[in-house]
């Protein structure tokens, strides 16, 4: 039914107004004087030394890739989990090797890249 | 009902909830420090109101008061819109938590949580990989190496235990046939909680449920002696302070989720033969929730003051070589309970 989403569109509506009055409120209590020393960013106490532009580690990436790889399987798994006990009262033993081929799939996915060592933190 | 009928409600049961989970964050962060103080055999905070209960609402006046500082190298809006999207998450998850059965009052049917949709487990995982932009966001955008560093850290170790707290859900789902969490909760009737009948699940959905909320032992965002203050050296004053809240009630929530899929959520093993009324039933169901809640934040405390904080290739590796394999190892463990026993 569509009047259960309702609730849903007012909750994430005054989640996002409950977030930005806490974070605008102390614009009203509290003070504003910034100077130069205090809006530095913070170091150690020391000048900052270049910029954060940065290059990044490029384990960060591979385990973004990973993470979108995967993720998108549990969604392949979602809709035979809620499913399966009516697949396995119709199709018996069918409902479930399929399944298992495709975990099985994705471990040996996943076992190629831990023997590639794109898991291994140095 | 018809249309104004259902805002109405649903405005009543948020502002109910919002306070509710408001309050509980400031016990919870006066119960955290003075746990810790009684684990490290330390007094902790015992000045501000009897033994200490106002501690937590006399440092929110004091950060209210304080200066909003904006560093120079940072990215303005994405400065701000960091802490905003953290409260945004923490206080949108906890709609589709049931905290008890359907209630009649005043001839009204209600029902215990904000929103009853089909997809609740859906709403929440969608919500929680929302989350990742606050803490990215607060990063990227403070321009101070230190934040560069928590707000990747944070993010990879985020998005690596989401795969195997995803993987874990799957095992739930199976045995429940539906993403509605009341439905989940029915179906945990009696002992049958998903605790007892899918350990493994249990186990990694708790882990992963603390690598999510940033708790010790996988806090290594904000790491202290390596990091300084992680993504939020750069916040002051509310926007801090809306960090702080965003974390204290994911983790309210982390533990509400922890109840509602693998411990019975509302449910109390065999109450319906007491042959009690139906009143007293459902106060009893709903303190039992509560309680099951509150014993999981004592234990999310609990943790965080006995295990030391693991090292950060540790930290990937349980989440890949151990939590991953295991919760799909879950899946068919499940798979075959159902299949071997009916159930």
């Amino acid at each position: 039914m569509v009047t259960n989403y309702i609730p849903i569109f007012l909750v994430l509506l005054a989640a996002s107004i409950f977030g930005a009055a806490v974070v605008f409120s102390s614009r009203i209590f509290g003070p504003l004087r910034p100077n130069k020393v205090k809006i530095m960013p913070y170091e150690s106490g020391k000048d900052p030394i270049g910029t954060t532009n940065e290059r990044i580690s490029i384990k960060y990436y591979l385990v973004a890739m990973l993470f979108i790889v995967f993720d998108i399987e549990v969604i392949y798994v979602y809709p035979w989990a809620v499913e399966f006990k009516k697949l396995f009262a119709q199709y018996g033993l069918f409902a479930f090797v399929p399944m298992f081929i495709f975990l099985v799939v994705l471990e040996l996915g996943f076992v190629y890249i831990f023997m590639k060592g794109g898991l291994r933190w140095d | 009902m018809n249309i104004t009928e259902i805002i109405v409600v649903s405005l009543i049961k948020i502002v109910l909830v919002i306070v509710m989970i408001l309050v509980a964050v400031i016990f919870l962060v006066y119960f955290e420090r003075r746990i810790s103080a009684w684990i490290q055999y330390r007094i902790g905070p015992n000045r501000v109101g009897w033994k200490g209960i106002l501690q937590t609402t006399a440092d929110v006046m004091k950060l209210l008061l304080k200066e909003d500082i904006v560093p120079s190298a940072s990215n303005k809006t994405l400065h701000t819109l960091a802490p905003i999207i953290a409260l945004f998450v923490a206080f949108s998850t906890y709609a589709v938590i049931p905290f008890g059965p359907d209630v009649t009052i005043f001839g009204y049917q209600v029902k215990l949580m904000v929103a009853d949709v089909n997809i609740g487990v859906l709403y929440v995982l969608a919500l929680t990989s929302l989350g990742v932009y606050g803490i990215t966001f607060a990063g990227y955008s403070s321009g101070s190496k230190y934040s560069l560093l928590g707000g990747i850290r944070s993010s990879a170790q985020m998005i690596s235990y989401e795969v195997s707290m995803g993987f874990s859900v799957a095992g739930v789902l199976l045995l429940s046939e539906s993403l509605n969490p009341q439905k989940i909760v029915l179906a945990q009737s009696g002992w049958m909680w998903n605790a007892i009948l899918q350990p493994i699940g249990f186990i990694t959905f708790v882990v992963s449920a603390f690598a999510e909320t940033n708790r010790l032992p996988f806090d290594l965002p904000e790491a202290e002696p390596e990091l300084v203050g992680g993504y939020h050296t750069e916040y002051s004053s509310m926007k801090f302070a809306g960090f702080f809240l965003a974390e204290y009630a994911n983790m309210i929530i982390a533990s509400a989720m922890i109840t509602t899929l693998y411990l019975g959520g509302w449910q109390i093993p065999y109450i319906d033969k007491l042959g009690l009324g139906v009143t007293l039933t459902t106060l009893l169901q709903v303190g039992a929730f509560f309680l099951k809640v509150i014993f999981l934040l004592f234990f999310f405390i609990w943790v965080r003051w006995s295990i030391p904080r693991f090292r950060y290739d540790q930290l990937m590796s349980l989440g890949w070589k151990v939590m991953f394999p295991l919760s799909i190892i879950n899946i068919i463990w499940v798979a075959c309970l159902i299949m071997i026993f009916n159930l």
